[in-house]
């Protein structure tokens, strides 16, 4: 006992201090290579430039952070309430479900490059910012539907019995049954949608250019332009960060909601 | 001691001599054919009276667990009626079955304590929590799981699952308790002490059980009256009267009477099996 716990904290500490090392390691030979073979700062800056250009620009690159930030959140969360109504919509009526599942996938499937100059036009001209919203949705919600859908699908048939023998209506059945079977399939693609609500966030700020001025994206191109690399790599430094914090973030979400019963958030008996 | 033991079914046993009593079900000409033309069962014919613990007793693939579910509601039968003529009908034509189901795995919600599992029929009768709670404690401590309220479904053994989905059962005080194979997956011992228990809930809570089993020792053991079934189709071969007296407890297991109930059960069901390939 005693000493099984050590070993989970020893493997608990490696988990964390391996990748940093390694991390450390290459931003050590990357800086070395750079400064003895005299790469010039335009082409690959040294670490230290980039996090010296970081500091420097710190005011400009985090506001920009949290304008991303901002859509990416606002993105993820109208794409959870349209995935999870969606998907309840197609578990109660099969007619819903047939009529609009293959517009959810051509909307899947269509690249957003593709699709952002229309919106961009449509209601970007005056309010870029709902068209980033509305662009991060559509890349984020397929996620949240097809994983709930099927959550909700694939429920327990002798727990459905069950609720039949007592005579459980549609919403107790939806509420006490079918809700919180789809709840590890849910997390699963909320996962999923959280980076992809970050990646659709970005493309848009691409696409939409100099018009929005303000995410970090912006910065990137701004960047490049001005041949400022230094900063270009502060920018990606941060929509990584960025990135990496929203996944980690609903990993522990969904570890304290399923962490009590469900086999993907306990570990192994022996 | 042999002679002493007799399979004839009395028609109504326990009834005064005259007395025609109503049975608690009827089941009458009841056939099952699936959608792919398989028929389950064909002309089941049989009578549940109020109180006995009654096994269907069966091959796999005989129909009983079928049986059980059409007699739960689930399902219903393709001829034949299953009436129940104590029971009040609703404008939808649906009686008043007043059962518990215990399936053969425990059916458990998973994301759910064992407080919450058991509360679950009352939540859909509409019962509020702190009204329901007395009498979730009381069927949990039925079960004897009363230290276990707040734990989980995966915290427990096999056999504490299967508690917990009795405890479910008879929350709603039902009139019947319909169980399907519910011991099947235990372990000799743990099945032993629920035999034992269920018979003692039975005999207090005055309950009657339809108890599908494939164990002719387990039908031996708990019931007054064993129904056995065999396939294709599925139907009822005979009904046997085990008139041996409760409480049965283990020492019930070791007599020769109850040995000598199982041997002419087994028999019973060896010659009235159709298929020589089965067990």
């Amino acid at each position: 006992m005693e000493s099984g716990t050590t070993s989970e904290a020893r493997s608990r500490l490696a988990r964390v201090l391996v990748p940093v090392a390694l991390g450390i390691l290459f931003l050590g030979v990357w800086e070395f290579l750079v400064r003895w073979l005299e790469v010039p700062k335009f082409v690959l800056p040294p670490p230290s430039l980039i996090f010296e250009s970081l500091l420097n620009d710190y005011g400009t690159l985090a506001a920009s952070m949290w304008k991303t930030l901002e859509v990416t959140i606002a993105a993820f969360l109208v794409a959870l309430v349209l995935g999870v109504t969606g998907a309840i919509l197609f578990t109660q009526s099969r007619l819903f479900e047939i009529s609009f599942f293959p517009y959810a996938v051509v909307l899947q499937v269509t690249p957003i490059v593709s699709i952002a100059p229309f919106i961009l036009i449509w209601v970007g001209l005056d309010h870029t910012e709902r068209a980033l919203l509305i662009l991060a949705t559509i890349v984020a919600f397929f996620p949240i539907l097809s994983n709930t859908t099927l959550g909700m699908k694939s429920v327990d048939h002798n727990l459905l019995n069950l609720f039949d023998l007592y005579h459980a209506s549609r919403w107790q059945r939806l509420r006490y049954l079918q809700l919180p079977s789809a709840m590890p399939y849910l997390l699963g693609g909320m996962k999923i949608s959280g980076g992809l609500a970050l990646i659709g966030t970005v493309v848009a700020e691409f696409v939409a250019g100099s018009g929005t001025g303000t995410g970090l994206a912006w910065r990137i191109i701004e960047s490049s332009n001005r041949l400022n690399i230094p900063r270009m790599f502060a920018a990606l430094l941060l929509l990584s960060a960025l990135g990496v914090t929203i996944f980690f973030g609903l990993s522990a979400v969904e570890r304290l909601l399923l962490r009590k019963w469900h086999e993907s958030a306990i570990g192994r008996e022996n | 001691m042999a002679n002493s033991v007799s399979l004839v079914a009395p028609k109504a046993a326990g009834d005064a001599p005259g007395a025609v009593r109503r049975p608690l079900i009827r089941i009458d000409g009841v056939g099952k054919v699936y959608q792919n033309g398989t028929v389950a069962l064909a002309d089941v014919k049989l009578d549940v009276r109020s109180g006995e613990f009654l096994s269907l007793l069966g091959p796999s693939g005989c129909g009983k667990s079928t049986l059980l579910r059409m007699i739960a509601g689930l399902g219903a039968p393709s001829s034949g009626i299953i009436d129940w003529p104590q029971a009040r009908y609703d404008a939808s034509g649906e009686p008043e079955r007043s059962l518990g189901f215990v399936f053969q795995e425990p059916t458990l919600m998973p994301w759910a304590t064992v407080f919450e599992n058991v509360y679950l029929p009352l939540k859909l009768a509409g019962i509020n929590r702190r009204d329901a709670e007395p009498r979730i404690a009381e069927v949990v401590g039925m079960v004897g799981l009363e230290k276990f309220a707040r734990h989980y479904p995966r915290e427990l053994s096999g056999g504490m699952k299967m508690r917990v989905s009795i405890a479910r059962a008879i929350a709603v005080k039902p009139r019947v308790l319909l169980m399907d194979e519910p011991f099947a997956a235990l372990d000799e011992i743990t099945r032993f002490k629920l035999n034992n228990d269920l018979l003692a809930l039975w005999q207090e809570q005055k309950w009657t059980v339809i108890f599908v089993t494939h164990s002719v020792y387990e039908s031996v053991y708990l019931s007054n009256r064993i129904a056995v079934m065999n396939a294709r189709p599925g139907r009822i071969m005979t009904e046997l009267a085990i008139d041996a007296p409760y409480p049965r407890n283990d020492a019930f297991r070791t007599s020769p009477i109850y040995n000598e109930f199982c041997r002419l059960t087994s028999a019973e069901l060896k010659r009235t099996m159709t298929d020589p390939d089965e067990h």
